[in-house]
C-alpha cells in the first residue's frame, strides 16, 4: 500500500455535497493533509492517481455496523471488517454497542480503539450502551463513556421497555448533550417474529413482526424526545408509517435525524420466498408499499442517511431452517454498489445518493466528517462508478451472508484515504 | 434484478414429476389428482389379509421427527412398511442435536447410512425446504408438518376424504373454522382446495386467530360462524391449542366454544348433506361437541384410514420421481 508523503489525485469528478461542488479537479494531499483542490495541479515527487472518469468523494460514513469484536468469534474481527469497509470507500463507521462484552465500560471502548488503530483501515465511532448491559434497568456511565471516545448512546436491538427508564435515559443524555440512537422495535409486539407480518409471512407460516411494532416504539421515542429535548437519531426505519412520523416530527422542529438500511431500499418481503434466509434481517423486509415510501423519504430528505447495517455471520448462522437462522446481512461491501444501482435505475440522483452516504450520516452522528475540507487530514475515496463487479470475486468480510454475492453490481473503489492514511488502493 | 429464491421448483423433476413433497403450493392440479388416484388403489391394499406391496422393497425410510407426533408418525411408518420399506425412527429429542451436533452434521450422517427418504416434522416453518436443499439429490424429502407453514399429506388425505364423499371439487364450498393463524393444515388445505377447483374456501374465526392478509391465499374471511357456514358442503374444524389462552389470543375455551364451537344446532346453516372433518386430535367441547364428532355427518375416523393410503401414494411417487431423475 502506498505510503508516499504526497499524493496527487488527477482529473477526477470531485463531488462534495457539503459545498455543492461538482467538477473535474485535481486534489493534492501532503503528509496526509488535504492541501489543495484545483484544476491542473503539479506536484513533483508525488504519487499520481489517475482518476479520469472516476468519482472523487468524501470518505463514506456508515451509521450502523455491528462489530464482531469483541465477542464475535469466527465471524470476523475489527481488522477484517474495517478492511472490508476501506475496500468499499468507507472511512468512518459507527459501531453498535451490542458486542460481547457490551460497550458499557471504558475498557471495552479502549480495546476497540486500540484494535482499530492497530489495524488502521477505518475510523470506528463507537456507540455506548445507554443502559448497563443493555438490560434497560440502570443507566450506563454515559458521560464517562463519551469522554472515552463514544459518540452517542444506544440500546441497540433491545429497546428499553420501561418508559420511566427510557425517559430518564433521555433526560440524562440531554443534560450533557449526548446524542441518543434508537432502533425502534417494541419487544412484545416483535417477540418470536422473523418476518414482516403480511401476505408472504402468512403464506409461508413464518411468525410475523407487524409494522406497528416499529411505529409504537418510534412514537414513544419521538414523544420523549419532544419532552426532554434530547438529540435523537432513529436507526433503520423499515415502514412507510414511520417515515410519516419522522416527517411530522421534523416539521415540528424536533432535533431528529433518521437512517434506513440499504437492504430495505432494495428488497421487500417477497425476497423471503423459498425461505431465503440470506434475506432474514431485523427489522424485517416489509411490503412493497413500505419500500416505495422509504425511497420517497430518502429522496425528499425525511431520511438523512443510508447505512449498511453490516452484520457478518459465520456460515453456520444461516445453515438452519429460516426461523432458526440469525438475522443479518454482511452489507458493508455492497453499500456503495447498491446505492449506485439505485442511481443507475433512476431512483435517486447521484448527488442525493452521495449525500446519503457522506454529509447526511455525518450530521446524524454529530461529527465533522463526510466532507472535503482544506487543511485537514484527508478522508476521501476514488470510485469507478461505471465498473461492474460481482461481489464474491473479491469479498473481504468474514461474513458471507449476503443475497448479493453473485449479482453484478456497479462501482469499484480505486482508492480510499482515511484521516490522511491510504487504507485501500486497487489496480 | 433482485436475488432469487434458492429453489423455485424444488419439488419437481425436470419433467414435472414429484421428487420431494414439501408443500401443495405451486403443484399442478394433475399432480394432486395423481396422488388421489394413487391413494384410491392403495386403500384396497389395506383391506387385504396381507397388507403389503413391494414398491419400496430395499429402500430405507427415515422418520425424522423433531417435534412430537404419534398419529402422523405411525401412519407414515405403517405406509412405509406396507410398501415393504425398511423404516428407521429417529427421536430427535433423544438424539445428538441435543448434544450440540448441528442439523447439517446429523443429516450427513443419516445420508451416509444410505437412506432413500426422509419424512420430516419440525417446529420451524421451512425446515423440510432447508433439508431438501442440502441433502444429496438421491434422497427424497416428505414434509410431515413444518411450523405453521404446511402439512401437505394431511391436506391430501382431507382432499381424498372430500372427493370420496362429494365425488368432485367443482361447486363445493368449504369452511375452515378456528385457529388458522397457527395451522399448517389449514394453509395446505387452502392451497389444495383452490388448485383442485373448489368454488369457495372460507376461513372463520376471531381476528386474533386469522393470519394477516390471509385473503391473498384465495379465501373469504368470516368472523361470524353462522354467516360463514351458510350453504357450505364441507366443514373443517381446526384443533385449538390450550396455550392460546395464555398468549392473550382468546379469553377462554368456553367463550371460544360459545362463538365458534360446532354443535348440531350451529351446523344448521350448512347444507343438509355437509360433512364435518377435523385433522385431530380433537378437543371435545372446545372446537367440536361430541354430538357432532361422533354424529352422522362426521367423517373424522375415515380421514385416518385414508391417511395411510395417501401417504403410500406420495412415498411411491417420490421414490419413482427420484429414480427417474438418476
Amino acid at each position: 500500500m502506498s505510503q508516499k508523503a504526497h499524493l496527487l489525485i488527477r482529473k477526477g469528478r470531485v463531488i462534495d455535497p457539503n459545498t455543492g461542488r461538482d467538477e473535474v479537479l485535481d486534489i493534492l494531499i501532503e503528509n496526509g493533509r488535504l492541501v489543495r483542490i484545483a484544476a491542473s495541479l503539479d506536484a513533483p515527487g508525488a504519487e499520481i492517481i489517475n482518476a479520469e472518469g472516476m468519482l472523487v468523494l468524501p470518505g463514506l460514513v456508515d451509521t450502523c455496523v455491528h462489530l464482531s469484536e469483541p465477542g464475535g468469534g469466527r465471524s470476523g474481527s475489527i481488522a477484517s471488517e474495517t478492511r472490508a469497509a476501506a475496500s468499499a470507500g468507507i472511512t468512518h463507521l459507527c459501531a453498535q454497542p451490542n458486542t460481547n462484552p457490551v460497550i458499557d465500560s471504558t475498557a471495552v471502548v479502549r480495546l476497540i480503539r486500540e484494535r482499530s488503530f492497530k489495524a488502521g483501515f477505518a475510523k470506528i465511532l463507537p456507540l455506548a450502551a445507554m443502559t448497563r448491559q443493555l438490560e434497560g434497568k440502570q443507566l450506563a456511565e454515559m458521560a464517562t463513556l463519551m469522554e472515552a471516545g463514544c459518540i452517542g448512546v444506544s440500546n441497540a436491538g433491545t429497546p428499553v421497555q420501561d418508559a420511566l427508564v427510557l425517559k430518564r435515559s433521555f433526560e440524562y443524555a440531554a443534560t450533557f448533550g449526548i446524542p441518543v440512537m434508537v432502533q425502534p422495535q417494541d419487544a412484545a409486539l416483535s417477540a418470536g417474529g422473523c418476518a414482516h407480518e403480511g401476505p408472504v409471512a402468512s403464506r409461508l407460516g413464518l411468525p410475523g413482526i407487524p409494522a406497528v411494532a416499529e411505529t409504537v416504539e418510534l412514537s414513544r421515542a419521538l414523544i420523549l424526545c419532544e419532552a426532554t429535548g434530547v438529540r435523537l437519531h432513529v436507526q433503520q426505519v423499515s415502514c412507510g408509517a414511520s417515515t410519516a412520523l419522522i416527517r411530522d416530527a421534523k416539521a415540528r422542529g424536533l432535533p431528529v435525524t433518521a437512517d434506513v438500511s440499504i437492504h430495505h431500499l432494495l428488497l421487500d418481503e417477497s425476497a423471503l420466498e423459498g425461505f431465503n434466509s440470506d434475506c432474514h434481517i431485523q427489522p424485517p423486509l416489509r411490503s412493497r408499499d413500505d419500500r416505495e415510501a422509504l425511497l420517497v423519504a430518502v429522496a425528499d430528505g425525511t431520511l438523512d442517511a443510508v447505512c449498511s447495517q453490516h452484520i457478518p455471520l459465520g456460515s453456520s448462522s444461516k445453515q438452519a431452517p429460516f426461523p432458526a437462522t440469525r438475522a443479518g446481512i454482511a452489507g458493508i461491501e455492497t453499500l456503495l454498489p447498491l446505492m449506485l444501482k439505485l442511481v443507475n435505475e433512476g431512483t435517486l440522483t447521484l448527488h442525493r445518493a452521495i449525500e446519503l452516504l457522506t454529509s447526511g450520516p455525518a450530521r446524524c452522528l454529530g461529527q465533522q466528517i463526510g466532507h472535503l475540507e482544506i487543511g485537514r487530514n484527508a478522508s476521501l475515496c476514488v470510485v469507478d462508478a461505471a465498473a461492474m463487479r460481482t461481489p464474491i470475486d473479491d469479498w473481504l468480510s468474514a461474513g458471507k451472508n449476503s443475497p448479493w454475492l453473485d449479482i453484478a453490481l456497479p462501482g469499484n473503489v480505486r482508492l480510499t484515504v482515511c484521516e490522511g492514511k491510504v487504507t485501500w488502493l486497487s489496480d | 434484478m433482485i436475488p432469487s429464491p434458492p429453489s423455485a421448483n424444488l419439488q419437481l423433476t425436470a419433467d414435472g414429476r414429484l421428487k420431494h413433497f414439501l408443500s401443495i403450493e405451486g403443484l399442478p392440479r394433475s399432480l394432486l389428482e395423481e396422488i388421489l388416484d394413487g391413494a384410491a388403489s392403495f386403500v384396497e391394499v389395506g383391506d387385504r389379509s396381507i397388507k403389503k406391496v413391494p414398491l419400496l422393497r430395499g429402500k430405507t425410510v427415515v422418520n425424522l421427527f423433531f417435534e412430537a407426533s404419534t398419529r402422523t408418525r405411525s401412519t407414515f411408518e405403517l405406509a412405509a412398511k406396507r410398501l415393504s420399506a425398511d423404516v428407521l425412527n429417529i427421536d430427535i429429542a433423544k438424539s445428538a442435536t441435543s448434544k450440540g451436533e448441528t442439523l447439517m452434521d446429523m443429516l450427513w450422517n443419516l445420508e451416509a447410512m444410505a437412506s432413500d427418504m426422509f419424512i420430516v416434522r419440525h417446529s420451524d416453518s421451512g425446515a423440510p425446504f432447508f433439508i431438501a436443499n442440502h441433502v444429496t439429490p438421491q434422497v427424497a424429502v416428505i414434509n410431515a408438518g413444518d411450523g405453521r407453514h404446511a402439512h401437505p399429506t394431511q391436506a391430501m388425505l382431507d382432499m381424498y376424504t372430500i372427493r370420496h364423499y362429494k365425488g368432485r371439487f367443482e361447486g363445493l364450498k368449504v369452511a375452515i373454522i378456528g385457529d388458522v393463524l397457527h395451522s399448517r393444515v389449514a394453509r395446505s388445505q387452502i392451497h389444495a382446495l383452490n388448485i383442485l377447483g373448489a368454488e369457495e374456501v372460507r376461513v372463520i374465526g376471531p381476528k386474533t386467530l386469522l393470519p394477516k392478509d390471509i385473503e391473498s391465499l384465495g379465501v373469504s374471511v368470516y368472523t361470524e360462524l353462522a354467516a360463514g357456514l351458510r350453504g357450505v358442503d364441507v366443514v373443517i374444524a381446526l384443533r385449538l391449542q390450550k396455550e392460546r389462552m395464555d398468549s392473550a389470543l382468546l379469553p377462554s375455551e368456553g367463550e371460544f366454544f360459545r362463538l365458534y364451537g360446532l354443535n348440531n344446532d350451529r351446523l344448521r346453516p350448512a347444507k343438509p348433506d355437509a360433512i364435518v372433518m377435523h385433522p385431530g386430535p380433537i378437543n371435545r367441547g372446545v372446537e367440536i361437541a361430541s354430538e357432532v364428532a361422533d354424529g352422522p355427518r362426521s367423517v373424522i375416523l375415515h380421514q385416518v384410514t385414508f391417511g395411510i393410503a395417501v401417504r403410500m401414494a406420495v412415498m411411491s411417487m417420490c421414490i419413482s420421481g427420484q429414480e427417474s431423475g438418476l
